[in-house]
C-alpha cells in the first residue's frame, strides 16, 4: 500500500483536481432533479410553456455540464492510472536488470516477469478505479450521517454504531485478503513457470512423449491456482451482503425507536420518512468503500510482490577499500588466494524461494586460486565438467563476490569499481547466452555505437560472415526468438562476434567454441591472435588444441588449482594435463 | 521471413464478436446448472428487492403514525417481515455472488487447461515464432480478464435488464404518452453503446496485444540478463523498454480513455430522459392529459433506471475488453496443430532399429531447401555419425526423424515402414534423444533423471547417473538426489546439466538413440567415461551422433560428412581419413 501511496503521491495535484471535478459533477447532479421537482411544483402551476421549456433546458445544460466534468475527471483517473504504473514497471525493469545474479536467482524468473505484469495490472486497475470512485462514496457516507445526525442525533446513533462494527469487518476483511493474493499470485507464478519450461522444452517433451505427464503437471498448478482463487473470491464476497445485512438491521432498530420518538412526540414523523432516502445514501456510500476496500486487498498482495523487488538491496555495492594492495600491480588481471562457494552469499532481508537451488549448495567451488596475468597475455582454463571454470569468470566479471582473497584488474580490486566501468572492459562470449529477437547486426552490436564496418569486422573475425552473406536481407535478418532458426554454431559464431565487436580489453571465451568444426576453431584462433594482440584473452575450453598455445594455461581440478603455466611447462609438471593432452591429441602426441 | 512479432500480427486479425461470443457462450454452457441456478436465484433476490423497500416503507408509515398513535404491534410485525426479508436477501446475494464466482473461475480453469493442452499438439514451429512471454500473457492476463467479466457481469446483466424491464413496463403502465419519450433516451443510448463499441473494441484488442508484447519483451530480456550485464546494457535496455512499456500503457490508456467516457454519457443521457419527462410532462398536464400524481410517480420509476444504466456502461466496457481478450485465447486454440496422425497409422512396435532416409528434400520454408536428395541407411545396432561444418543441415535431419517437421519429398522409414504412417506417438517412443540444449524441469534431481521413465526405481535412478558420471556430483549435494534443480536458477554447470540429460536418455530404454552435441560441454576425459558406459547401452540401438569433436565419434559405423545439405562423403574413420578428402582436411585441422 506505501509502495501505491508512493507512486500516487507523484501526482497529487492531477488527482486532487480530479477529484474536485468529481465532487463538483456530484454537486450539479443534485441539482436536475431538484430542478425537476421545481419544474412540477411551481412552473407548471404557472401553466407558462415558455418557462417550463427554458427550465428544460437548464436541466439538459445541467446534464451535459455534468457529463463533461465526469468525463474529464475519469480522462484526469486513467492518465494517472497510465503515468503512475509506467513509473512503476520503468523502475521494477531498471532494477530488475541490475539485480545481481544470486538475488536475481533467488526470486525466480517466472515470478519477476509476473510481478512486472500481471501484478502490475492488479495495482493500475486499483489506482483507477480509487479514483474513479473514491471520493463519490465516502461523500455519500459522511454526508448522510451529518444530514441524519442534524435530523434526529438519536436515531442517527443507531446508524453510527453500525458504522465502527462496520468499519472493523472491511479492515479484517481486506488484511484477511493479502495472504490470500498473495498466494494467488504465487500459483501464478507456477503456471507461468510450467508454461515456461515447456515452451522450452517441447523438443523433449514431444521426444519423450511426456504430453499426458505434463498435463498432469499442469493440471496439477491449475487446480491449486483455481482453488486459491477462490477461496480468495469468497473471503472477499462475504463483507459486501454481511454489510447489508447490518445496516439493514440497524434500519430496523431505527423504524422500532423512531416510531416510541413518534409516539412520545419528541420528533416529527416527517423526520423518521426523510430518513428512509438518507438511509440508502449511507448504504451506497458503505457499499461503494467496501469494493474500494476489497479491491485494494487485491492490488495490496500485488504491490508487495513488486516492492519486494524493489527493495531487494544491493549485495555488491561498490567497494572502498582503502587498504587493498595488489601484490601485482602492474599485471593486467590478478587473483589472490580467492576462495568462493555459491552458498556463502550474504542472504539475510533476502526471499529465498524453496525451489531455487542458489545459495543451498553447500560445497566450496574454488580454493585457493592465485594468479596473473599480464597486458596482451592469454589464460586459458582447462579441467573437468563441475571443476570451476566458469566460477573464476563469475568472479572475474564480478557475477559474484568472492569470499576471501581478491581480484584485481589493473591492480584494483574488482569490488571497487564501477560496474559500468568495470564490465565495459570485457567482451564476452558465456555458455548460456543469448541471441535477441532482432537483426543479426544489432545482435552484435548489441546496444553499443558500433559502425557496419566493425560489425563485419567482427562477423569477419568470428567467421559469420560467410553465413551472414549467403542470406538476402545480410545483416538485417532477423534471428528468432532465442535464435530458433538459427543453428548452434551460428549462434555461437554471433555470441563471439559480440564479443570482439568493440575491441575489448579482456576478452573472455566461455566454451564457446564447443559447436565449431575444427577449422573454424582454428581459423577463429589465429585471427584471435593477429587481431587482438593488445587484448588479453580468457578462455575456457575443453579442447586441449584451443589453449595449447597460450601463454599460460590454469589446469583446475575441483576448485583447486593443480597446473599453472605454459604448455611446456604443463606437460613436465602435471599429470592430469598430460593425460589430456595424450589422449585428445592421439596419435600426434 | 519477417521477424516474429509481424507474422503475428498478419496472422491475428479482429474476429467478428458474434463468433467469439460463442465461444464464449460454449465455456458458460457447461455450467448450465449453475447458470440456471444463479438465473431463478437473480429472479428471487429482484423480487425481494421490490418487496423490502416497500416493507420498510410500511413499517415507517406505522411508524410516522404521529404522537400517541402509533400502533407498535404493526410496526413490530412489519419489523419483523423486515429483518427475515433482510437476511433472506443477504443471504441469497452471498450465494449469487459466491456460485458465479466459481463458474467465472472455473471457466478460467478449463480455459488454462485447454490452451495447455493446445500447446502440447501444436507444431514445434509454432514456439519458435511466437514469444513465451506473448504465449503466457494470454494464460496469465486475457483469460483472468474473461473470467472476471463472466463472474460479474452475467449477474449484472441478469439483475439489470430485469429492474429496467420492470420500470419501462410499470412506466408505460403509468403513462403510454410520457413513455413516449423513452424513445428518445434508449435508442440514443443503444446506438452510442454500439458507436462506442466500434470504436473501442479495436482498442482493447491493441491493449492485449501490447500486454502480450510487454510480458514477451521482458521474458526476453530478463532470460538474457546476464548476457546483458555482461555488456553494460541495462540502461539502453531499459530505455528500449520505455518504448514498450509507454505502448504498453498508452494502449491501456486510450482503451480506457473512450471506455470511461460511457458512465457519464449514458448517465446523461438518462438525465436528457428526466429533462424532457419534465417538459413533455408539462405539457401534457398543461393539455389535461397527465395529472401531476402519475408524473410524479413516472419520475419515480425513470430514476430507478439511472442505477442499472450506469451498471451497464461498466458491464459493456469490461464485455468489450473480455472479448478483446478472448480471441487472443481463442487465435491460439485455433493455431495450427501437428497434422492428425494417418487415419490407420500403424503403433511401432517390436522395434529392430533400421532406418533408412531415401531422397528427401526439405526446407523450413519451401523457397529455401535445407536438405538436397539425402540418403542414408542406419541398419539396426549400428553407429551412424553426422558430421559438417555449422549450419549443413545436421540438425535438421533430426528433426525429420522425430517429426518435427515432415519432409516436402522423399521419405524416412523404420523398420521398413514410412514414418508418416505411424503414430507419432510410438515412433518418438522408439527414439531416446539428447540435444545440446539441455532441459531441466523444476524438480528434484530424481525426478529430471527419471523424467522419461515412469515408475523408475531409486536403483536405476542412481545407475543411470553413475554411467553419465554424474552420481557423485550429486552426491555431493546437501540433499542428494532430492535436491531441486531447474533450468534458470542454481549453480549447476552447462556440462553438468548435459549430463543429468544423458542419464536422462540412459534410463529412456528405446531402440534408437540419437546425440545431438549432446557431451559439448563436457570435457573430454568424462565424456570419454561416458562413451564407454553408453557402449554397453549402445551394443544393440540404432544411434545417431552430431558431434564436432571428431574423437568423439572415431569408432562409428559409418560417418556421413554433411556440406550444405548434401552428403559429399561416408564411410568408416579410417576410409574417409584415406580419402584424403574433406574430412580428412577437418581431422587435420584439430592439431593446427
Amino acid at each position: 500500500m506505501h509502495l501505491i501511496a508512493h507512486y500516487m503521491s507523484e501526482h497529487w495535484k492531477k488527482i486532487t483536481g480530479g477529484i474536485s471535478l468529481k465532487a463538483l459533477a456530484s454537486l450539479c447532479e443534485l441539482m436536475i432533479p431538484y430542478i425537476l421537482e421545481h419544474i412540477i411544483d411551481e412552473v407548471v402551476p404557472q401553466k407558462d410553456i415558455k418557462m417550463v421549456i427554458l427550465w428544460g433546458f437548464g436541466m439538459i445544460l445541467a446534464a451535459f455540464i455534468v457529463r463533461t466534468l465526469n468525463v474529464n475527471a475519469n480522462y484526469n483517473a486513467v492518465a494517472v492510472g497510465r503515468d503512475c504504473i509506467k513509473k512503476l514497471r520503468y523502475d521494477l525493469f531498471k532494477k530488475t536488470v541490475y539485480l545481481s545474479g544470486s538475488t536475481f536467482d533467488s526470486f525466480g524468473l517466472p515470478s519477476i516477469t509476473s510481478r512486472m505484469t500481471s501484478d502490475s495490472y492488479n495495482v493500475q486497475n486499483f489506482i483507477v478505479s480509487v479514483q474513479a470512485m473514491g471520493i463519490r462514496s465516502p461523500v455519500m457516507l459522511l454526508g448522510g450521517i451529518i444530514v441524519t445526525m442534524i435530523m434526529d442525533p438519536a436515531l442517527s446513533a443507531i446508524l453510527c454504531i453500525m458504522v465502527p462494527i462496520l468499519g472493523v469487518i472491511i479492515f479484517t476483511v481486506s488484511r484477511k485478503g493479502i495472504p490470500l493474493y498473495t498466494k494467488v499470485q504465487k500459483n501464478v507464478d507456477n503456471i507461468v513457470r510450467i508454461m515456461r519450461e515447456n515452451i522450452s522444452g517441447i523438443r523433449v517433451v514431444k521426444a519423450l512423449s511426456k504430453e499426458e505427464y505434463e498435463k498432469d503437471r499442469f493440471g496439477a498448478a491449475n487446480r491449486e491456482m483455481t482453488a486459491s482463487d477462490i477461496k480468495a473470491g469468497i473471503v472477499m464476497s462475504m463483507p459486501g451482503p454481511i454489510m447489508q445485512l447490518f445496516l439493514n438491521i440497524g434500519l430496523t432498530f431505527v423504524v422500532i425507536v423512531g416510531a416510541r420518538r413518534v409516539n412520545n412526540g419528541v420528533i416529527e414523523p416527517g423526520v423518521i420518512l426523510a430518513f428512509l432516502t438518507y438511509f440508502n445514501m449511507i448504504l451506497q456510500g458503505v457499499m461503494g468503500l467496501n469494493r474500494i476496500f476489497m479491491m485494494m486487498s487485491k492490488a495490496t498482495a500485488s504491490a508487495d510482490r513488486i516492492e519486494e523487488v524493489l527493495k531487494a538491496e544491493d549485495d555488491q555495492p561498490v567497494l572502498d577499500l582503502p587498504d587493498s594492495v595488489c601484490p601485482d600491480p602492474n599485471a593486467h588481471i590478478v587473483f589472490n588466494h580467492v576462495n568462493f562457494g555459491y552458498n556463502a552469499l550474504p542472504k539475510e532481508n533476502r526471499t529465498v524461494s524453496s525451489e531455487s537451488f542458489a545459495g543451498e549448495a553447500q560445497e566450496q567451488c574454488l580454493t585457493d586460486i592465485t594468479f596473473s596475468i599480464n597486458h596482451g597475455e592469454s589464460l586459458g582454463i582447462i579441467g573437468a565438467t563441475g571443476s570451476g571454470k566458469t566460477t573464476i569468470l563469475n568472479l572475474l566479471m564480478r557475477f559474484y563476490d568472492c569470499n576471501d582473497g581478491e581480484v584485481f584488474i589493473n591492480g584494483k580490486d574488482v569490488r571497487t569499481y564501477d560496474k559500468k566501468e568495470l564490465r565495459g572492459k570485457f567482451g564476452i562470449a558465456l555458455q548460456n547466452d543469448t541471441i535477441f529477437n532482432d537483426t543479426i547486426g544489432n545482435n552484435i552490436s548489441f546496444g553499443r555505437d558500433l559502425s557496419n564496418e566493425q560489425i563485419a569486422h567482427a562477423a569477419e573475425i568470428a567467421r559469420l560472415a560467410d553465413y551472414v552473406e549467403k542470406l538476402k536481407d545480410g545483416y538485417d535478418h532477423m534471428a528468432d526468438i532465442k535464435g530458433a532458426n538459427m543453428s548452434g554454431g551460428q549462434k555461437q559464431r554471433t555470441y563471439i562476434a559480440r564479443a570482439v565487436a568493440d575491441n575489448p580489453e579482456i576478452l573472455i571465451l566461455d566454451d564457446s567454441s564447443s559447436a565449431l568444426d575444427y577449422k573454424t576453431d582454428a581459423a577463429l584462433r589465429k585471427s584471435l591472435q593477429t587481431e587482438f594482440k593488445d587484448t588479453t584473452l580468457v578462455m575456457v575450453a575443453q579442447r586441449i588444441s584451443s589453449i595449447m598455445n597460450l601463454t599460460n594455461i590454469l589446469v583446475l581440478d575441483d576448485g583447486k588449482m593443480i597446473g599453472y603455466g605454459d604448455h611446456e611447462h604443463l606437460l613436465a609438471t602435471c599429470p592430469v594435463y598430460k593425460d589430456i593432452y595424450e589422449s585428445q591429441m592421439g596419435d600426434i602426441a | 521471413m519477417p521477424p516474429a512479432s509481424q507474422r503475428n500480427t498478419k496472422k491475428e486479425r479482429p474476429k467478428d464478436a458474434k463468433g467469439t461470443m460463442k465461444h464464449i457462450w460454449k465455456y458458460i454452457i457447461r455450467y448450465r446448472a449453475y447458470v440456471i441456478i444463479i438465473a431463478i436465484l437473480c429472479i428471487s433476490s429482484n423480487i425481494l428487492s421490490l418487496i423490502g423497500p416497500s416493507l420498510a416503507g410500511k413499517a415507517i408509515q406505522e411508524a410516522a403514525a404521529g404522537k400517541g398513535q402509533v400502533n407498535f404491534a404493526n410496526v413490530f410485525y412489519y419489523a419483523k417481515l423486515m429483518l427475515i426479508f433482510y437476511i433472506t436477501a443477504s443471504a441469497l446475494t452471498l450465494l449469487i455472488n459466491i456460485l458465479m464466482m466459481n463458474v467465472g473461475r472455473r471457466i478460467a480453469r478449463q480455459l488454462r487447461t485447454d490452451v495447455f493442452n493446445k500447446m502440447m499438439k501444436l507444431k514445434v514451429s509454432y514456439f519458435d515464432t511466437n514469444a513465451a512471454g506473448d504465449i503466457i500473457s494470454r494464460v496469465s492476463y486475457d483469460i483472468d480478464v474473461l473470467s472476471t467479466s463472466i463472474s460479474t457481469d452475467l449477474v449484472s446483466i441478469m439483475t439489470n435488464v430485469i429492474t429496467v424491464f420492470g420500470s419501462l413496463f410499470m412506466m408505460i403502465y403509468i403513462s403510454p404518452l410520457l413513455a413516449l419519450t423513452v424513445l428518445v433516451t434508449i435508442p440514443l443510448s443503444v446506438v452510442y453503446i454500439r458507436f462506442m463499441g466500434r470504436k473501442t473494441r479495436p482498442l482493447h484488442a491493441k491493449r492485449s496485444a501490447a500486454y502480450g508484447k510487454l510480458n514477451g519483451f521482458v521474458e526476453e530480456m530478463f532470460s538474457g540478463q546476464k548476457t546483458i550485464q555482461s555488456y553494460a546494457q541495462e540502461d539502453p535496455v531499459t530505455e528500449k523498454f520505455e518504448t514498450i512499456n509507454t505502448e504498453a500503457s498508452d494502449a491501456f490508456h486510450w482503451a480506457n480513455h473512450y471506455g470511461m467516457t460511457m458512465g457519464p454519457t449514458l448517465g446523461s443521457i438518462n438525465n436528457l430522459g428526466l429533462a424532457l419527462i419534465g417538459m413533455f410532462g408539462s405539457v401534457l398536464y398543461l393539455k389535461d392529459l397527465v395529472n401531476l400524481a402519475q408524473i410524479s410517480s413516472f419520475v419515480l420509476y425513470s430514476r430507478k433506471f439511472s442505477g442499472p444504466i450506469n451498471e451497464i456502461a461498466n458491464i459493456v466496457n469490461e464485455i468489450y475488453s473480455a472479448l478483446a481478450a478472448s480471441e487472443r485465447v481463442f487465435y491460439m486454440l485455433d493455431a495450427e496443430e501437428e497434422p492428425a496422425d494417418a487415419e490407420n497409422a500403424l503403433e511401432l512396435t517390436d522395434i529392430e532399429g533400421n532406418v533408412a532416409i531415401k531422397d528427401v528434400n526439405f526446407g523450413y520454408v519451401p523457397e529455401k531447401l535445407i536438405l538436397h536428395d539425402f540418403t542414408l541407411d542406419a541398419p539396426a545396432g549400428k553407429l551412424v555419425a553426422i558430421v559438417g561444418p555449422t549450419g549443413a543441415g545436421k540438425t535438421t535431419v533430426i528433426n525429420l526423424l522425430m517429426r518435427f517437421y515432415d519432409v516436402n519429398s522423399g521419405e524416412i522409414t523404420v523398420d521398413g515402414h514410412e514414418i508418416r504412417t505411424l503414430t507419432r506417438k510410438s515412433l518418438r517412443h522408439s527414439f531416446s534423444m539428447v540435444l545440446q540444449d539441455t532441459w531441466l524441469i523444476n524438480g528434484t534431481i530424481f525426478e529430471n533423471i527419471a523424467y522419461g521413465k515412469e515408475g523408475a526405481t531409486r536403483d536405476e535412478v542412481v545407475a543411470a547417473a553413475k554411467a553419465a558420471r554424474i552420481h557423485h556430483f550429486i552426491m555431493q549435494l546437501p540433499e542428494g538426489y532430492d535436491t531441486v534443480i531447474s533450468e534458470d536458477g542454481g549453480n549447476i554447470s552447462k556440462g553438468q546439466k548435459q549430463m543429468l540429460t544423458i542419464a536422462r536418455a540412459m534410463l529412456y530404454d528405446s531402440k534408437m538413440l540419437i546425440l545431438d552435441e549432446a557431451t559439448s560441454n563436457v570435457d573430454t576425459d568424462t565424456e570419454r567415461q561416458i562413451q564407454s558406459a553408453m557402449r554397453q547401452l549402445m551394443a544393440d540401438k540404432t544411434c545417431f551422433v552430431i558431434a564436432h569433436r571428431l574423437s568423439t565419434i572415431q569408432n562409428a559405423d559409418k560417418i556421413i560428412v554433411v556440406n550444405d545439405g548434401r552428403i559429399i562423403e561416408q564411410g568408416t574413420h579410417s576410409q574417409l581419413m584415406g580419402m584424403k578428402g574433406f574430412y580428412h582436411k577437418l581431422y587435420a585441422s584439430q592439431f593446427e
